[in-house]
């Protein structure tokens, strides 16, 4: 009976749903997750990278994190083909905001601005909405540091903590549970590796497939700064969410 | 003719305009506010054609009140600065708007500013700025006494200084002025300075 509004995204079905758009969000619910915690001198993003074949190049630089301008970065979970013009957009929107006021752009109001483009792929006909859901993290002279969430169906929200993809609602509950106000950036960093190799299905944390990003202020300026490999594999091994080599084996 | 000219205070900025609105070698009237407030915090003197002043000031303040209720934010001073130097720069190489403006704010972070935007789209932040026939006597003046720690009453007496300049020295001086200032109090109209009034003629 539902079948006659699945194929449709612009039409509700008579329980007043969008078969389509929870679709899309299901499709998230497999991808490799995300976390992002908001702490009180800057903002931590952590992701999953799904390694499928181990023939696969990793790629060197990231994969789910991407910065959008020099004050915004985001992480993506969901369809990466889509993700791409989606942040494509943003940073068109950016630039064109940077153009027109020589200011950068409030985060929220990028946010806004990309969930528009999303919400109308979920109104006008024919077309399928975006499979992905962002985490954006950024720093704006009027509200400080920002982290918002959001889904295929347009909506967005700002959090202290959120979680996207795979678990994201066991994610999210043990991040309710162990997040406290005025958390620093360090132990925003312990507390995302903690909460991920939790949820993640895989049994040891390496850093092969994780990424981890901070928006954080260095005299004054913003800055957006991907974890290098190395870092990462030390930061692991000191939260000890990760055994040392040879245990492992 | 025309004379619109700002400077910025210790704590303040003050723009101060003509207010004759005239064709040829007719005065319409002599009691017009060329002085536009923006927001709360901004105030826009322009000269330059009647109708292009009147468009122009009405579409960018419009464009700022459209900013403001759709993010919640005001747009700074600079940005506000930048966005009417924007489209005046897209409508100069279509059907350019025959504005002079400055453009004084005050921001919370950054004070008071005033930023001198012509009809060629240049756009610079100033301490004191002035257009029309009245900027060389304005400018002269603000060259010579201007301080940058001016309080308010010091900054009037030089505003004073600067139409009794342009009222003794210009053939085609304006009667009257309004004066307006930005602070971190908001914008709003200070004084004005008559020496005719315009007032009904009688029927012969």
């Amino acid at each position: 009976m539902s079948r006659r509004y699945d194929s449709r995204t612009t039409i509700f079905s008579p329980e007043g749903r969008l078969y389509q758009v929870e679709y899309a969000m299901e499709a998230i619910g497999n991808a490799g997750s995300a976390i992002g915690i908001l702490a009180k001198d800057g903002v931590v993003l952590v992701g999953e990278k799904k390694v499928t074949s181990k023939l696969l190049q990793t790629s060197a630089s990231t994969e789910k994190m991407y910065k959008v301008d020099d004050h915004v970065a985001c992480a993506v979970a969901g369809i990466m083909s889509d993700a791409n013009i989606l942040i494509n957009t943003a940073r068109v929107q950016a630039q064109r905001y940077t153009y027109a006021y020589q200011e950068p752009m409030p985060v929220e109001q990028l946010v806004q601005s990309l969930c528009d483009t999303k919400q109308g792929y979920t109104q006008y006909g024919g077309l399928r909405p975006f499979g992905v859901s962002f985490l954006f993290a950024g720093w704006d002279k009027n509200y400080g540091f920002q982290l918002y969430m959001s889904d295929p169906s347009g909506n967005y929200s700002g959090w202290k903590a959120a979680a996207i993809g795979a678990n994201n609602q066991a994610a999210q509950s043990m991040l309710k549970q162990d997040y406290k106000d005025e958390i620093t950036r360090e132990e925003a960093v312990q507390l995302a590796l903690k909460v991920l190799s939790k949820t993640m299905d895989s049994t040891s944390l390496t850093s092969e497939k994780l990424e981890l990003a901070e928006v954080f202020l260095t005299n004054g300026k913003v800055k957006y700064q991907v974890c290098s490999p190395e870092i990462l594999s030390k930061l692991l091994l000191k939260s000890g969410v990760t055994q040392p080599a040879a245990e492992a084996s | 003719m025309e004379s619109v000219f700002g400077l910025v205070g210790k704590d303040f900025a003050i723009v101060a305009a003509d207010t004759s609105a005239v064709h040829s070698i007719l005065v319409h009237k002599t009691n017009e506010d060329k002085i536009m407030l923006l927001d709360s915090h901004k105030l826009m003197g322009a000269s330059g054609e009647t109708g292009d002043r009147a468009q122009f000031t009405e579409y960018i303040q419009k464009n700022v009140a459209l900013y403001q209720f759709r993010n919640g934010i005001p747009l700074t001073t600079a940005a506000a600065a930048n966005y009417t130097r924007g489209e005046l720069a897209t409508a100069l190489r279509k059907n350019p708007y025959q504005v002079n403006i400055i453009l004084a704010g005050y921001d919370k972070e950054i004070g008071p500013s005033i930023y001198y935007i012509d009809y060629i789209a240049s756009c610079h932040k100033l301490d004191k700025a002035a257009f029309g026939y009245g900027s060389y006597f304005a400018l002269a003046m603000m060259d010579r006494h201007y301080r940058r720690d001016m309080t308010i009453e010091e900054a009037i007496e030089l505003v004073d200084k600067c139409i009794i300049e342009i009222r003794s020295r210009l053939v085609v001086a304006p009667p009257n002025f309004i004066i307006k200032i930005v602070d971190k109090d908001g914008a709003r109209e200070y004084a004005w300075r008559q020496s005719i009034k315009d007032s009904p003629v009688p029927a012969a």
